[in-house]
């Protein structure tokens, strides 16, 4: 459904009054995030290490905490591990910007020394919070591998990163706004490009 | 924020937004291997003290190179101080050196405002007027780390909102940058300050601050405050009677263990230190669990570490 656009308002189908249109509905949501869960398992499955997946403030927390929860869902006996992991003080644009709060970082107890883990966001886009987080991740132990998985890829990378796991590849426009609600932090499930 | 003189006029969302900074500093930095950031590499914190001290320097250079700032130390012994440069010359001189931020302790009230309105000045030859300058104490009049500490203190030990808290300040106000600065800033946190000292180290215009006075230790202990902030006692600055003895001081301004056995079961003490134990404060309950000397040490370096990142680390909005 969604196709490349060079900005202003959408005009056919999907789009509402204030020019939004959806990418995802919560049930696509739902979906999404089983298969992604899914392809951790296959994917993590055979080095026989522990999976901890880690979430980016503000909705990679929820959505890790929602693919955990899918995870052992499937497998019952596989042990996920959840934690977050704030990268602002990582950041390399901290001086171009105001100042952020910071949020919660948590790392669970048993660390994540030759653990795999995978970092969760909502949008993938320039990359740089990933970069962030990757140095972050540094400092706190030496995990056997990093992966990532994001619900969102809208391109404009500025690194070479990539995600393992993509819930959806949606080519932007930079100037396109692309909205993830979660029902933790906005009430309903959803994205949306505006 | 350009820079941190005063907790004066500080909004109450600053405040809390340097406390929750100074919450999430520890946060980070808790349980890991490595206790360093990279949030200031490449920004120079030099501390410059034309008076002593051990715990705010170290607290402030800790802070600094736990965020990977440089970190130097100027004291005026053994400096050019020593051979009678200004201090205005002194500040333009390490601006000059390229200095991101100023940590100012000096005996004179109100030195480190000369110093940020100096370097603030249009058209400064070297800086451009982005060098921050943090009052690390400045004679009796503020010392706004300290009152920062110790609210980060009290929200760990009391809760993140301190509104309709009562907190006693006791001891010597007069000579006390650090009652000045707590009662300002925890009158912006909502809470309730009384001062308990004698009628002689009370300053001149206590009336206009956001505090009610009382002189009478035991009497106001009864009430149940939450906290009581006991002040160091400051010979130093003290030229004339101020009270007949310490031994005299010490009874009716004293926290001995029968006025801590008074509070209420959650109430906290703090001290500024360096304590005069026997003195301000008995042993047995700087000792003590209630006692939460050691946390507020600990809390400096996360509040410092907050402070030089709401200075330095965002973009200069000035």
């Amino acid at each position: 459904m969604p196709t490349r656009r060079r900005g202003g308002p959408v005009p056919n189908g999907a789009s509402n009054a204030e020019g939004e249109r959806e990418l995802l509905s919560s049930a696509d949501l739902a979906r999404t995030v089983a298969r992604i869960a899914h392809e951790i398992l296959e994917k993590t499955a055979e080095s026989g290490a522990p999976v901890v997946l880690l979430g980016l403030p503000t909705r990679g927390i929820h959505l890790a905490r929602r693919l955990a929860e899918r995870i052992t869902a499937i497998d019952a006996d596989t042990t996920v591990g959840v934690g977050t992991l704030d990268p602002t003080l990582y950041r390399d644009d901290l001086r171009r910007q105001p100042t952020r709060p910071l949020a919660e970082t948590d790392i669970p107890a048993g660390g994540i020394d030759d653990v795999i883990v995978v970092l969760v966001d909502d949008v993938l886009m320039s990359g740089r919070t990933v970069r962030a987080a990757l140095d972050a991740l540094r400092d706190h132990g030496r995990p056997r591998a990093v992966q990532l998985a994001v619900l969102v890829d809208r391109g404009h990378r500025e690194l070479p990163i990539r995600a393992d796991y993509v819930g959806k590849n949606v080519p932007t426009n930079r100037a396109e706004d692309v909205a993830v609600s979660l029902l933790e932090s906005d009430g309903a499930d959803g994205v949306a490009i505006r | 924020m350009r820079h941190l003189l005063s907790t004066e006029g500080l909004r109450r969302e600053q405040a809390e937004a340097l406390l929750d900074t100074a919450a999430s500093m520890e946060q980070a930095l808790t349980g890991r291997a490595v206790r360093k950031l990279p949030t200031l590499r490449g920004r120079t914190v030099v501390t410059l003290f034309y008076e002593n001290s051990t715990r705010t320097r170290v607290s402030f250079e800790v802070a600094g190179k736990w965020m990977s700032a440089d970190t130097i130390n100027v004291s005026a012994s053994g400096s050019s101080v020593g051979k009678g440069e200004s201090l205005r010359d002194t500040a333009s001189t390490l601006a000059a050196a390229g200095a991101d931020a100023i940590v100012v302790r000096h005996p004179a009230s109100g030195a480190p405002h000369r110093i940020a309105g100096w370097l603030d000045r249009v058209g400064h030859s070297h800086t451009d007027g982005h060098v921050a300058v943090v009052n690390a104490g400045d004679g009796t009049h503020e010392h706004p780390t300290q009152a920062l500490l110790d609210a980060a203190t009290l929200r760990k030990r009391l809760g993140t909102d301190l509104t309709g808290r009562r907190v006693a300040v006791v001891g010597d106000v007069l000579h006390s940058r650090v009652a000045r600065s707590n009662a300002h800033l925890l009158a912006t946190l909502g809470a309730e300050v009384t001062l308990v000292a004698p009628p002689t180290l009370l300053p001149a215009g206590v009336d206009a601050w956001p505090v009610t006075v009382t002189h009478d230790l035991d009497a106001h202990l009864a009430t149940g405050p939450d906290a009581v902030m006991m002040l160091r006692v400051q010979a130093e600055r003290m030229h004339g009677g101020f009270f007949p003895s310490a031994r005299e001081y010490a009874v009716r301004f004293g926290l001995n263990q029968r006025r801590a056995d008074t509070l209420p079961d959650h109430a906290v003490v703090l001290h500024p230190g360096p304590a005069v134990r026997g003195m301000e404060i008995a042993s047995s309950v700087a000792d003590s669990d209630r006692a939460a000397i050691g946390e507020q040490v600990t809390a400096g370096v996360h509040v410092r570490m907050a402070v030089l990142y709401h200075l330095l680390a965002g973009e200069d909005v000035a």
